[in-house]
């Protein structure tokens, strides 16, 4: 069994299902979407995230790293990583002093990640939350694992809700069906084309994925990221409740996903670029009308935000 | 903006308490001396006391605004400041520093400078008990107090922060005068050694009796007189309903809601007129001691809710119109702040044990919502019977981010209070006053006797008791920090120096303590405090039910965070020597990255719910706790320990060169018991974990903030999440907890633009404050502390 990598244990996680809860973002994913403000969730190897405002060009990683994978670039002496030499060996994040390196990805043995993850129970207890296991996506990752880990929460009492693009074979599905509390779930774009451009591959299998979790009486809460230039029309949101309505899929709880650009300065920080820049904030009174909209189609909790 | 309270008469009497500028009053001291000096010598100095409170409420004048609906102030009119020169005397300069000073300024005229130098300091200087004190200061005391290891509450204030019982709404002065005198016919001369005290001690409370009698019927004779006068025939109604108010309250027990308040706020006016003068006097269970009033009132139908929220939104701003008497020295040039720490404990429990929330405890939320005032502290109890209603009512309130009201833990405080030996319905009756200190309110006098400065004690460590900052050896010689070859031995060192500090600073307080009981007996308080009469002794001189002192021990994040930086770097992974941390502390880290960034960045830390630095708060913390608590006091109780700063955390950082946690010199140490600024990066769940690991319950209360951005609390959904945190951190016995709900970009605009924010209220310990009065070291605190925000992930 290989452990997969987990970039982020975020607790008083308020915004991924009931209560106060705390989320497991998993390291890799099967596509990868264009406003991703996680884009250190993408791959599913380690990767090291470089904040240039704290680096001082004092040269310590450049002459340490064994790779020779490090050089000043530019009149301003910029500290360049070459990602293609470097191995992620971690010399340079020793010797920095200025923490100006973070390690993405982190192997958790499953006891260890459990203990880590009870230490907010009394929180849970109180509010009725739990755990989140997100990602990257968690249900591409190795399933032994995340069944085991799945199991044992669910053995020990705790909510496990399970933050998923649905863009997996559904064989994973079926694996967590049993001891998962809830499934937030994904619909970016009706269109299998602009899906294939937008996210990288297109929708057939979400959308089948999510018929059959329906039909095998998964808890869905369907969770839509608008955004303005992409998918923010009163079209698409007529076709995904027509697609819902035309397959008979249950749906507890909606949210509203106002697109954010708060990832943008993390694509600087992985050394990629972002595509980002055409997209916009869908305005609030339009949000209010699409509540409607599903409101009159029998959608009853429906909430803009998380 | 505009005008808060609840009716155009509320609105004008809040926009008056607002705007108008803070001045001394000289009426109190002027007259106080006149009577120092007609009866001192005559009689024993308890009467000497209660014959000063006498001739000042027969002379003092009388302030009586047009609309207002409870009467009286503390000096002649809203907004004047008493100063109290047989407590502390103020130089010449010390009134020309508080005229002059940009924030928190009082004003004064060239008369009552002339006044002060010619007629009180003569009389007062050598006189004042804060003389007598520091006469009787030790060296060592003197030298350790000068340096910041710790400071001294009653240098220049009366014992402070006593609360009011349902005693005061059960009989009038005139009962009490019975009472007193039946305890004067049973005094034994024969075989009682302290029977003559006693006569003299109970003679000063029948005198105080008629103290304050006097005061309520002058101003029933001054309602009488303005409805002769006044053309307004609304405003005559209301001058007779207040005059028919003082002919019953304070000689005889209240009848109505509405003279219950009045009886309240004249004693509230006494006790803080005769002693009190810094650290108000409050009210302590108010929506408990009003609700049977409230419930008579309303079915015989002389009262609607409407009514009585006017009424109390009316004795809002009394509260509001008292600026706390201006300091003197020193402790005037850091004080910034016109607080007086009033405090409301609403909700809780019944002394029976049942939930208390009742009507008047949301008629009491209703108002301090509309309100909006930083005067009376208001706050709430919740104990596992307080319905969720009220608890989200309170969370609404808070979040909206002006720090009021703070949560009290009714479960906590009930064990507290039984630890410390109270009976179990004296504990119910119990709360929190000042910031969070529990005290078995009507029962006990609990003394905060000053701060203590863990981490600059750990500093003394590391130089073999000598301190670089004073230049002066202030500790006993313990070692050098090279000389310490295991973390037991400098664990050991450390904590012998503690305990020497302690020492130094209880018998300080000892002495003190028999000062006030010898030359500043507060018989008008001893009157509504059980069991002074019965005891015939004085709330200062041991007369309560139950004695207390406490001294506040401040920066628990940082003394962790400095001690995990040490073992862990240099014991256990060999980072760098102690030879190394010494000197990037002397250079105050310039030069040092490597070593800052080691102990910024890759050590564990308190607020992080890791074992590793939690734990070693918990030993730091038993240490404290255990070298304070079960010493005698004067009064035949004990001291305990409490855990909070108010403001000090930035004084007792500025006495300090820089930390082996990576704080710079001069930095504020931890405030409260919350981590160090930026030290806690895990989140609110993980801060309140870090803090349930200390023994709450072992403490007189501990002060826990929280800042918030607005989007986490926003929302159904953001309330209910305040509402489990409080919960959840209560159900671990947390103490208290608080919230500052503002971004960080709005608070350095108010910083840089005070004019645009002049309402702006920000939580700074345990009370709430104008952001505009704080200086700046203090802004600048608030604005680092840190920040818990997070989004979801999509």
């Amino acid at each position: 069994m290989s452990k997969p990598l987990i970039f982020n244990i975020q607790k008083y996680s308020v915004h991924d299902g009931e209560g106060i809860r705390t989320t497991v973002f998993f390291k890799g994913c099967p596509i990868s979407c264009q406003w991703c403000h996680n884009p250190e969730s993408q791959s599913y190897k380690k990767e090291l995230l470089f904040h240039k405002s704290r680096c001082t060009s004092c040269g310590e990683c450049i002459r340490s790293c064994p790779e020779r994978a490090i050089s000043y670039v530019g009149e301003n002496h910029d500290v360049w990583t070459d990602r293609n030499k470097c191995t992620l060996c971690g010399t340079c994040l020793d010797v920095c002093v200025h923490n100006v390196r973070e390690e993405a990805g982190k192997e958790y043995e499953i006891p260890e990640l459990i203990k880590e993850l009870e230490k907010d129970k009394m929180f849970y207890e109180q509010s009725g939350g739990g755990i989140t296991l997100s990602g990257g996506e968690v249900l591409a990752q190795d399933m032994d694992y995340i069944e085991a880990l799945v199991r044992r929460l669910h053995d020990k009492g705790y909510s496990v809700n399970f933050d998923t693009c649905g863009c997996v074979p559904y064989d994973h599905f079926k694996r967590v069906l049993p001891y998962a509390d809830t499934f937030l779930y994904d619909i970016k774009l009706m269109d299998p084309e602009l899906h294939r451009k937008y996210v990288g591959k297109d929708n057939q299998l979400i959308l089948e994925n999510l018929k059959k979790l329906s039909d095998d009486g998964g808890k869905i809460n369907l969770r839509l990221p608008l955004i303005d230039g992409v998918n923010a029309s009163d079209e698409y949101i007529q076709e995904v409740i027509d697609f819902l309505v035309k397959n008979n899929i249950r749906i507890y709880k909606t949210n509203l996903l106002k697109y954010h650009s708060t990832g943008s300065g993390k694509y600087e920080k992985l050394g990629r670029p972002y595509h980002g820049e055409n997209m916009g904030v869908p305005e609030q009174s339009w949000l209010e009308s699409v509540m409607e909209t599903f409101k009159k189609n029998g959608f009853a909790d429906i909430k803009i935000g998380g | 903006m505009a005008d808060r309270g609840m009716n155009e008469r509320v609105q004008k009497l809040r926009k008056q308490s607002v705007e108008t500028q803070a001045t001394l009053d000289m009426e109190r001291a002027r007259l106080f001396t006149e009577a120092y000096k007609m009866y001192e010598g005559t009689c024993s100095v308890p009467e000497v006391r209660a014959l000063c409170l006498k001739y000042y409420f027969e002379r003092k004048k009388l302030y009586l605004g047009k609309g207002e609906l409870i009467l009286g102030e503390k000096g002649s009119a809203p907004q004047a400041a008493p100063s109290f020169p047989e407590l502390c005397c103020h130089t010449a300069e010390d009134l020309h520093v508080m005229n002059d000073r940009k924030i928190v300024n009082f004003k004064v005229t060239p008369e009552d400078i002339k006044f002060q130098e010619e007629v009180l300091i003569p009389y007062w200087e050598n006189r004042s008990t804060r003389h007598k004190i520091l006469e009787h200061m030790t060296p060592e005391w003197k030298a350790a107090y000068g340096a910041g290891i710790f400071t001294e509450f009653m240098e220049q204030r009366g014992p402070g922060h006593t609360v009011g019982s349902e005693k005061i709404y059960r009989k009038g002065f005139l009962d009490r005068k019975a009472e007193i005198q039946a305890a004067l016919d049973k005094l034994d001369f024969l075989n009682d050694p302290e029977a003559l005290e006693k006569q003299s001690e109970l003679n000063a409370m029948l005198i105080d009796c008629d103290a304050i009698m006097i005061l309520g019927k002058r101003y029933a004779d001054l309602c009488r007189e303005e409805a002769e006068k006044t053309d307004d025939p609304q405003w005559k109604e209301e001058l007779l309903l207040l005059a028919s108010n003082c002919d019953v309250v304070p000689a005889h027990a209240p009848e109505t809601f509405h003279q219950a308040i009045q009886m309240y706020w004249f004693v509230h006016l006494a006790v803080t007129t005769e002693l009190n003068p810094w650290d108000a006097y409050s009210p302590g269970r108010f929506d408990q001691h009003l609700n049977r009033f409230y419930e008579k009132d309303v079915a015989d139908g002389i009262l609607t809710r409407d009514r009585a929220l006017e009424l109390m939104e009316c004795l809002w701003v009394k509260f509001n119109n008292q600026p706390a008497p201006p300091k003197v020295g020193i402790t005037l040039k850091e004080s910034s702040t016109y607080t007086d720490f009033a405090n409301f404990n609403t909700g809780g429990i019944t002394p029976e044990g049942e939930d208390g929330v009742n009507e008047v405890s949301y008629i009491i939320l209703d108002c301090m919502d509309e309100m909006r005032l930083v005067q009376p502290n208001s706050n709430v109890q919740i104990s596992r019977k307080t319905p969720q209603k009220f608890l989200k009512r309170a969370c609404e309130i808070s979040r909206q981010g002006w720090g009021q009201p703070a949560f009290y833990n009714t479960e906590a405080i009930v064990q507290e209070l039984l630890n410390a030996g109270k009976t179990i319905e004296d504990a119910r009756r119990g709360g929190c006053s000042g910031c969070v200190e529990t005290g078995a309110f009507g029962n006990e006098a609990y003394i905060l006797t000053g701060y203590f400065n863990l981490p600059k004690i750990f500093e003394l460590t590391l130089f073999n008791g000598y301190d670089h900052v004073s230049g002066q050896q202030l500790g006993p010689q313990t070692g050098y920090a090279k000389d310490f070859k295991t973390y037991d031995e400098l664990w050991a060192a450390y904590k012998t120096q503690v305990e020497y500090f302690v020492d130094i600073k209880v018998r300080g307080s000892n002495v003190i303590e028999k000062i006030f009981a010898d030359y500043m007996p507060a018989p008008f308080l001893s009157i509504i405090t059980n069991d002074c009469i019965s005891k015939g002794k004085d709330y200062n001189a041991g007369g309560a039910r139950y004695n207390t002192n406490y001294i506040q021990g401040v920066g628990i994040g940082t003394i962790t965070d400095c001690l995990s930086a040490v073992k862990y770097n240099v014991f256990d992974n060999q980072n760098f020597t102690m030879e190394e941390m010494i000197e990037a502390m002397q250079d105050n880290f310039e030069g040092h990255d490597r070593i800052l960034n080691l102990v910024r960045n890759k050590t564990p830390k308190y607020g992080n719910d890791d074992d590793y630095a939690d734990t070693i708060m918990k030993e730091v913390f038993h240490l404290y706790q255990k070298s304070v608590t079960g010493r005698p006091n004067m009064k035949g109780g004990t001291y305990r320990v409490d855990m909070l700063p108010t403001t000090c955390h930035v004084y007792f950082g500025d006495v300090m060169m820089a930390s082996p946690n990576g704080r710079l010199a001069h930095q504020p140490v931890s405030e409260g018991i919350s981590p160090e600024k930026g030290a806690d990066i895990y989140g609110p769940t993980a801060v309140i974990k870090s803090c349930a690991k200390m023994d709450h319950l072992s403490t007189g209360g501990t002060l826990l903030n929280q800042k918030f951005t607005p989007e986490v609390v926003a929302g159904e959904q953001g309330l209910d999440n305040m509402a489990d945190l409080i919960r959840t951190y209560f159900n671990m016995d947390g103490h208290h907890i608080q919230f500052n709900v503002v971004g960080r970009e709005t608070l350095k605009e108010a910083q840089a633009k005070p004019e645009e924010y002049k309402e702006l209220i920000v939580r700074v310990a345990g009370y709430s404050d104008y952001f505009r009065n704080l200086d700046k070291p203090l802004q600048d605190e608030i604005i680092n502390r840190t920040e818990q925000s997070f989004g979801g992930c999509c």
